[in-house]
């Protein structure tokens, strides 16, 4: 009976001491460098692949058409405002004309004098005929000297030529007319195409060079996407292919489009490739010319090839491969990388067949030497 | 033969237990806090490790990218990749920034702070600058708008983040990516990164604009284009702030390095140079910092060890006293107290050990316990343990035997 109390104490102590070193032992081997690596697994399946291509790129009009005077000039008036929907030959606005009207007049009278001038010479003319036929007979008849007949021969020549003289200055005084005619129908700014007013650089009274725009004017039709792919990701990229298009302006909206062609130069500075994309149908209400857009675009599926989450691609030491599962040990295995889609899958072209158990996610980095324990989910991933 | 220590300790076990608990604790802290300095060093070499570099390639005359900032021309890549030895090279853009959860406003966003990493599209899984692992979702396969976080980051898969102005997507997870004050990353492409990088608000762009428009050399009335090609010209960014270089086997990276400076006229740092700068430059103040407070709490832990080793030897003075008088050998008395002593060290090393174990994950930086620290924790426990026994061992020699008599 005396020796229980001791004997209840061994055990009260031993009861602390052993969970406090197992748990000890636990934490040693379970925790820090010597815990085994959490790591998830899948198995390589041989599936088809359908590759996609995406870039960003800013809703542009195929047609732009700034209009503006061809000479320096005051604008006098502007009907059009931005937004405005406009016909092909429909007035938008005029520049001041200045003197342009007074010089119409001008030689509106020049051209009438000219025609006075030619009535007068063709009197002349005709007086001078008359006369030189007269003389003619008179001369035959022996009547009249042969030296005043010489004299009105050479009046209806000069008459003659006083009328060409005049002939022509009506030509050139009827050209001249119409071409401040012409200038002056020139300041008036006329919609070559249908469209939309897309901007309004200036506004009447603003003085403009010759050649600077006043209005820009789009064609709604003529909307597509100029849009840029990374050149690293651009195989494949060419005209006709299907595309998706986002605007960011409708985020959760996809537009479907087409590839209408790739550009011949590419930029070599941001090393993008150009490629010009289509609307399949113009988005109503119009988007604005600027705004950006994502473009995705799918290229024709590949056959089947075994499949990997590009996760599970991995670099050890200088080579690029997947760690696989050999009988419950890690092993690098190189793998060849091909065709890889948006959704992070890649095919492997070497290195690995489907059925094989390989790494896709890890705690940590991998080595050689690293115990592993496949779990479902990394510790710490939320479901 | 009776263990005077082991039957002293069953005599009152209680109260040694929760001693050594006591004393574990105290433990646990300074072990925690060797380890907050290891995760310190670990941070910056997991900077390191996962960018995948061999070489760094930045600005001249700087330390960046890390330690100090560097711009290099987003074209410099190419010049590099001519050298002789380079495997490959890739720009990548650091940034740390707070970047929001969440899009669009309203209330219910959150921000953590983060490194924003702008990675260079390349071949998957060879380009330096990637996250090496995930821990789920996937690899960026877009060239814009997606990014793979680090889990520390609290961020989900699917969520929306917003960097500036744009919003990414969260498509993959990994561990342990942090720059080397230990915020965790966020990988984004290149091209994102640098716009993030030098984009200013649209406030400060307007701004901006309106000077470049009052400015008279730039807004002029006779040459309609100039004032868009100036604006333009402003808003651009062709600047990354390091080359990461990975070498071809067989060459050394400090030849390829020397060959870089000396060709290309830029700033070259192998990872040995890199983990200097890291280690000896910018955490070198904080690093101190956490060393002394090791000592402090080193020193802390040894003083109170003594007191309580001195404390129970004195509470069984009487004891050691009789132990005396009936003829025990000082020896035995001895061995007794240091006994002693050592086992409270065993017991609060054991329950340190634990309690750092379980709390380093609940610290928000890294913690990281070292075997090798733990090990020469814990024969310094026992060196202290000893050395506050001899104190105690003094004091239990010179009691006078009339003692457990007397008084």
């Amino acid at each position: 009976m005396k020796r229980l109390p001791v004997q209840g104490r061994t055990i009260a102590l031993l009861a602390v001491i052993v969970p406090l070193l197992a748990i000890f032992i636990y934490v040693g081997l379970h925790s820090g460098p010597l815990a085994p690596v959490a790591v998830t697994v899948a198995t390589v399946e041989s599936r088809a692949v359908t590759p996609a291509l995406f870039g960003v790129g800013t809703v542009e009009a195929r047609y732009t058409y700034k209009i503006g005077p061809t000479f320096a000039g005051r604008i006098k008036r502007l009907d059009v405002h931005v937004g405005d929907l406009v016909k092909a030959g429909q007035v938008l606005g005029e520049m001041e004309p200045v003197d342009l009207d007074d010089r119409v007049r001008s030689q509106g009278a020049t051209f009438k004098r000219a025609d006075a001038v030619l009535r007068e010479a063709e009197a002349r003319h005709t007086y001078a005929q008359t006369q030189a036929h007269r003389y003619e007979q008179l001369l035959a008849a022996r009547s009249t000297s042969e030296e005043i007949v010489t004299t009105k021969r050479q009046e209806l020549q000069i008459a003659e030529a006083a009328l060409s003289g005049a002939r022509e200055e009506i030509v050139r005084t009827r050209s001249d007319r119409d071409a401040v005619v012409a200038q002056r129908s020139n300041l008036r700014l006329i919609a070559p195409v249908d469209g939309v007013i897309a901007a309004r650089d200036a506004d009447p009274g603003t003085t403009i060079v010759a050649g600077q725009a006043v209005v820009e004017l789009i064609d709604p039709k003529s909307v597509w996407i100029n849009a840029r792919f990374d050149q690293i990701s651009a195989a494949g990229l060419a005209g006709g292919l299907p595309a998706r298009i986002a605007l960011r302006s409708r985020s959760g909206q996809t537009l479907n489009g087409r590839v209408l062609r790739v550009e011949p130069k590419a930029d070599a500075v941001t090393e993008e490739t150009l490629a010009k994309v289509l609307f399949e149908a113009i988005p109503q209400p119009l988007p604005p010319l600027g705004e950006l857009a994502e473009v995705t675009v799918d290229l024709p599926a590949l056959p089947a090839a075994a499949l990997i989450p590009n996760a599970a691609v991995r670099r050890n030491g200088d080579k690029v491969g997947v760690w696989q599962i050999v009988a419950g040990d890690l092993q690098f295995s190189p793998v060849t990388l091909g065709a890889a889609d948006l959704n992070g899958y890649v095919q492997v072209r070497r290195g690995i067949k489907s059925g094989d158990q390989i790494v896709t996610y890890s705690e940590k980095a991998l080595t050689g030497r690293s115990r592993i324990h496949v779990v479902d989910r990394i510790p710490g991933v939320s479901p | 033969m009776i263990s005077l220590a082991g039957r002293d300790i069953l005599h009152s076990w209680g109260k040694f237990v929760f001693t050594g608990v006591g004393l574990g604790l105290l433990i646990g802290v300074t072990l925690v806090m060797a380890g907050v300095y290891r995760g310190m060093v670990d941070d910056g070499k997991a900077l390191l490790d996962n960018s995948g570099a061999d070489l760094w390639v930045v600005q001249k005359n700087t330390l960046g990218p890390y330690a100090e900032s560097s711009s290099v021309n987003d074209g410099t890549y190419r010049t590099i990749l001519a050298m002789p030895g380079v495997a490959r090279a890739a720009n990548v853009t650091y940034l740390t920034m707070q970047v929001r959860k969440g899009g669009g406003g309203g209330e219910s966003e959150s921000d953590v702070r983060a490194m924003v990493v702008g990675i260079a599209p390349g071949e998957l899984g060879a380009t330096p600058g990637w996250p090496p692992y995930l821990v789920t979702g996937r690899q960026i396969t877009r060239s814009h708008y997606e990014a793979v976080a680090d889990i520390a980051t609290g961020f989900k898969l699917g969520d929306r983040i917003t960097i500036r102005r744009n919003h990414y997507s969260i498509v993959g997870l990994t561990r342990r990516m942090v720059s080397s004050s230990g915020d965790p990353m966020v990988f984004i492409p290149l091209k994102d990164a640098q716009e993030a990088q030098f984009l200013k608000d649209n406030d400060a762009i307007w701004q901006s604009r309106r000077r470049t428009e009052a400015n008279p050399a730039f807004n002029r009335p006779g040459v309609p284009g100039l004032l868009d090609a100036v604006i333009a010209s402003q808003s651009t960014n062709a600047f990354v702030n390091a080359v990461l270089v990975t070498l071809k086997p067989g060459h050394a990276p400090d030849d390829v390095a020397e060959s870089i400076r000396r060709w290309k006229r830029m700033t070259v740092y192998t990872r040995a140079q890199m983990e200097d700068i890291l280690v000896g430059k910018l955490i070198a103040t904080s690093a101190k910092q956490i060393g002394m407070f090791l000592m402090i709490l080193a020193v802390v832990s040894a003083a109170i060890v003594a007191f309580i080793i001195y404390t129970l030897t004195m509470d069984k003075i009487r004891e050691i006293a009789v132990l005396k008088l009936i003829g025990t050998r000082n020896r035995t008395i001895a061995a007794m107290i240091m006994q002693q002593a050592l086992a409270l060290g065993v017991i609060g090393f054991v329950v340190g050990k634990i309690t750092a174990t379980f709390a380093a994950p609940m610290f928000p930086k890294y913690v990281l316990l070292m075997p090798l620290d733990t090990v020469a924790g814990f024969f310094a426990v026992l060196i202290i343990c000893i050395l506050a026994s001899v104190v105690a061992i003094r004091m239990a020699l010179k009691v006078d035997p009339a003692e457990a008599i007397g008084g």
